[in-house]
């Protein structure tokens, strides 16, 4: 497939896995942000190609991992009201939360559906009046155009049987947590490729400027990921601390704007609560005042708990010391023990591209 | 996060400013995909799609350049700094 | 005779109004059900049905050796794009004795049918299943049928039991396979589980992805009479796909699966689903594809013989047997070394992540 094929070219990777390694005169410490590029890395095994060389953190850019455990049970409540359909990603269904996850509240009689995007639940939702659908609205800026569509069609369609349970997050405000974190270890980042297909990266020259580490946007096929790893220890080599953009063919320093004018028609931004890291003031995004019916609580009449109802079970997960990059998924000492993708304690454990079971897929008991 | 895929739109259905929705190509298949952050792509184009929306279009002479580099990284013709030009704008 | 209805009092339910429906009066053994069996069940199985369902049916065989396996059959929905429930539950039953070295001869068929499941949909299954026991040759020799409540079952489940001659030279199975043996594969891999999850979630691809159900008698005879006794098993790559099977054969023989991506056959449709849903075609289940380990001097004997398999011409090696490695099947993608490939975990859901 065009500008995907030859961005997994063998002999290309093979020449940057050698430069890199030409370039790193000692070990450094890269976070990639998006769970997306998590997945690629392991897969393709580029982290084993730089074992010694490149230490790379999995960073919080996995929404299903960073969705707050009250989001997750307000979700299994919506979908358990009559008439209430929930439409989900795929993504959220094994997640566990307080109470199991949406799939075991399926199985117990709740009304749940999978979908590909928001806009067919929009589509279902005018197929069904005689159903409320509630779409499970999670994900970082990348996604955010989507929900944010689906919420103007149902508008303009005069839908009064859709709405959103909103728990989108933003990455920056979390990358900002992360710096200022005291034991902090990250020394560049690969910033997330598609979510700067939208935000652009003008954001992030402030912030490589303050914290002194380098920003550079990466795509997210092995050739795409070198080259930004390359980009990242050449600028720790010499010292310098920029943003750059590796992924030009997707990304521009000002992003999509017909995307954020979506966007910023529909939400604003709002703190957020994240697994695992707690509040994070800037966090996520809201529904605008002028779209408020559109919000599921409301229209129901549930109220998201502000404190995290954690269960035993969750209690056990280190999602945040794993996420912020603290602790390695085999460190932990549930890791392959209790918590398996069968049977996750966490969400890192659950999403193929969590960073606990992209570690279980493709290290297992391997300590790199 | 963030799964998105490069198709080509083959054909617009629909360019309405919210509902503009067109038909794109990936590999061996086609979906209609919601084109309003993407109103100017053109047929032919190509464009990055996540979750049945296309979020942005492929800037095809950037990813020439890219490939062009590395061909040259590959005929072992640039030296690391000349490859090293990811830009700034 | 102007008033059939009013006096048929053979009929204990007004069936006019929703004769277009299975009720459970079709279960009840009475009236309803003989006609459910000799209208709609038995004509289409004329072929190949043993004049009649029976409760039991006596068989011949030559004296050799016999193959038994049963299999439930339920699939929502029930038609997809290059199959039906029917044909899969004749297939499925098919496929299970060909791959363990049998010649497939007869099955039952006992079909769980839900309440107010329409008529046409019914026969346009068994349709289905009769063409496909005539393409296999299998005779259809007892059956069963129940009707249970609306909510009690999902439209139609069908259970086929099968019995096949042993044929020799008989694949030894997974215990037998040896360090350095090949491992092929007939045809491009995960159409089958494409096929239904982008019918059963309206993923609205087009084309739509066609499912690779159908009988491999032909691609397991063509094996066995080009490189018999070098086979050293073969199966079905179903639920959990290539990977499930190869994580089976690794606990069985204690080596471990290399396969290299790029040899691996997928065709243009399933590739742009699973880019564009965030699967791998290695997870995903086939029905109509199989996977052989196979001596090594012999591998590209059984490719070639399978390739004159019409629907096989894509069959190709796509890996090999190793001694005890880093996992029990790895895999080699882009760059260097190869990655393990873990065991499938639940059915692969969709992502966008």
């Amino acid at each position: 497939m065009k500008f995907i094929d030859e961005f997994r070219d063998p002999a290309l990777a093979t020449e940057l896995v050698r430069r890199i390694r030409a370039t790193a005169q000692q070990p450094r410490v890269l976070m990639e942000v998006c769970g997306g590029q998590t997945h690629s890395l392991l897969r393709h095994g580029i982290d084993v190609e730089l074992q010694g060389i490149v230490e790379l953190i999995h960073g919080p850019g996995c929404p299903v991992c960073v969705t707050d455990i009250s989001a997750i049970d307000l979700a299994q409540q919506l979908a358990s009201l009559p008439g209430v359909v929930l439409a989900s990603f795929g993504d959220m269904l094994r997640v566990p939360a307080s109470q199991g996850s949406l799939l075991t509240a399926r199985t117990a009689g709740a009304n749940v559906m999978m979908v590909y995007s928001p806009v067919d639940a929009v589509r279902h939702a005018q197929r069904h009046p005689e159903q409320q659908v509630v779409f499970f609205a999670v994900g970082f800026e990348t996604t955010a155009p989507a929900t944010a569509l689906a919420v103007l069609q149902a508008h303009q369609l005069g839908l009064e049987n859709f709405s959103l349970l909103v728990s989108h997050v933003r990455v920056q405000p979390a990358m900002e947590a992360l710096m200022q974190a005291p034991d902090n270890r990250v020394q560049g980042f690969l910033a997330a490729g598609h979510v700067c297909s939208i935000t652009g990266y003008d954001a992030y020259d402030d912030f490589a400027q303050r914290y002194r580490v380098p920003v550079v946007v990466t795509g997210f096929e092995p050739v795409d990921l070198l080259q930004g790893i390359l980009e990242c220890v050449t600028q720790l080599e010499s010292g310098t601390a920029e943003v750059r953009n590796t992924y030009g063919r997707s990304v521009t320093r000002f992003g999509n704007p017909a995307a954020q004018r979506v966007v910023e028609t529909v939400y604003e931004i709002d703190d957020r609560a994240w697994r695992g890291f707690g509040v994070i003031s800037a966090g996520g995004y809201k529904l605008r005042d002028q779209y408020e019916t559109f919000d599921a609580p409301r229209r129901f009449g549930l109220t998201r708990s502000t404190e995290t109802n954690d269960s035993a079970t969750a209690q056990r997960c280190r999602a945040g010391e794993v996420l912020s990059g603290r602790l390695k998924p085999c460190d932990c000492p549930e890791f392959g023990m209790a918590c398996t993708p069968d049977s996750p304690l966490g969400a890192p454990m659950v999403s193929s591209e969590g960073a606990c079971a992209a570690w279980f897929r493709y290290h297992r008991g391997s300590k790199l | 996060m963030c799964l998105g895929v490069p198709g080509k739109v083959v054909e617009w259905i629909d360019r309405d400013p919210v509902f503009g929705r067109a038909l794109v190509e990936f590999g061996g298949i086609r979906r209609e995909c919601h084109m309003a952050c993407v109103p100017d792509a053109e047929i032919g184009n190509y464009v990055i799609v996540h979750a049945g929306i296309a979020i942005t279009r492929v800037n095809e002479q950037e990813a020439e350049r890219t490939l062009q580099d590395f061909a040259a990284i590959a005929e072992g013709l640039s030296e690391p700094d000349e490859f090293n030009s990811a830009g700034t704008i | 005779m102007n008033e059939p209805m009013l006096w048929n009092r053979n009929c204990p339910i007004p069936i006019a109004a929703d004769a277009e429906r299975i009720s459970l009066a079709h279960g009840e053994g009475a009236r309803l059900s003989r006609r459910l069996i000799s209208e709609i069940i038995l004509p289409r199985f004329a072929a190949t049905a043993n004049r009649r369902f029976a409760d039991a049916a006596i068989v011949t065989t030559i004296g050799c050796r016999l193959a038994i396996c049963t299999d439930s059959h339920t699939v929502s929905p029930m038609f997809f794009p290059g199959g039906d429930l029917g044909s899969l539950s004749v297939y499925g039953t098919v496929n299970d004795l060909a791959v363990t070295g049998a010649y497939p001869r007869w099955l039952t068929m006992s079909l769980i049918i839900e309440e107010g499941l329409p008529i046409a949909i019914l026969e346009r299954i068994l349709d289905s299943a009769g063409h496909a026991a005539r393409e296999c040759k299998v005779t259809i020799v007892a059956g069963d049928t129940k009707v249970v409540p609306r909510g009690a079952a999902d439209g139609l489940f069908i259970n086929t039991s099968g019995v096949g001659e042993m044929m020799d030279p008989v694949p030894p199975g997974p215990q037998s396979i040896l360090v350095g043996d090949k491992i092929l594969v007939s045809g491009p891999i995960g159409r089958h589980g494409i096929a239904v999850m982008s019918a059963r979630e309206s993923f609205a691809f087009d084309p739509a992805p066609l499912s690779d159900s159908g009988s491999v008698i032909h691609a397991v005879a063509s094996l066995r009479n080009s490189v018999g006794e070098h086979l050293r098993t073969i199966r079905d790559a179903t639920r959990g796909g290539v990977s499930a099977v190869l994580h089976e054969w690794a606990m069985e023989c204690g080596h471990t699966f290399a396969l290299t991506e790029s040899r691996i056959p997928v065709t243009d449709e399933v590739r742009g689903a699973c880019e564009l849903l965030g699967l791998d075609p290695l997870y995903v289940a086939n029905e109509g594809t199989i996977i052989v380990a196979v001596a090594s001097r012999f591998a590209e004997i059984a490719v070639t013989a399978l390739r004159h398999v019409p629907g096989c011409e894509q069959a190709v090696i796509i890996g090999e047997v190793q001694s005890r490695g880093i996992s029990p099947v790895t895999i080699r993608r882009t760059i260097g070394s190869a990655q393990p490939l873990d065991e499938p975990s639940g059915a692969p859901l969709p992502r966008i992540c």
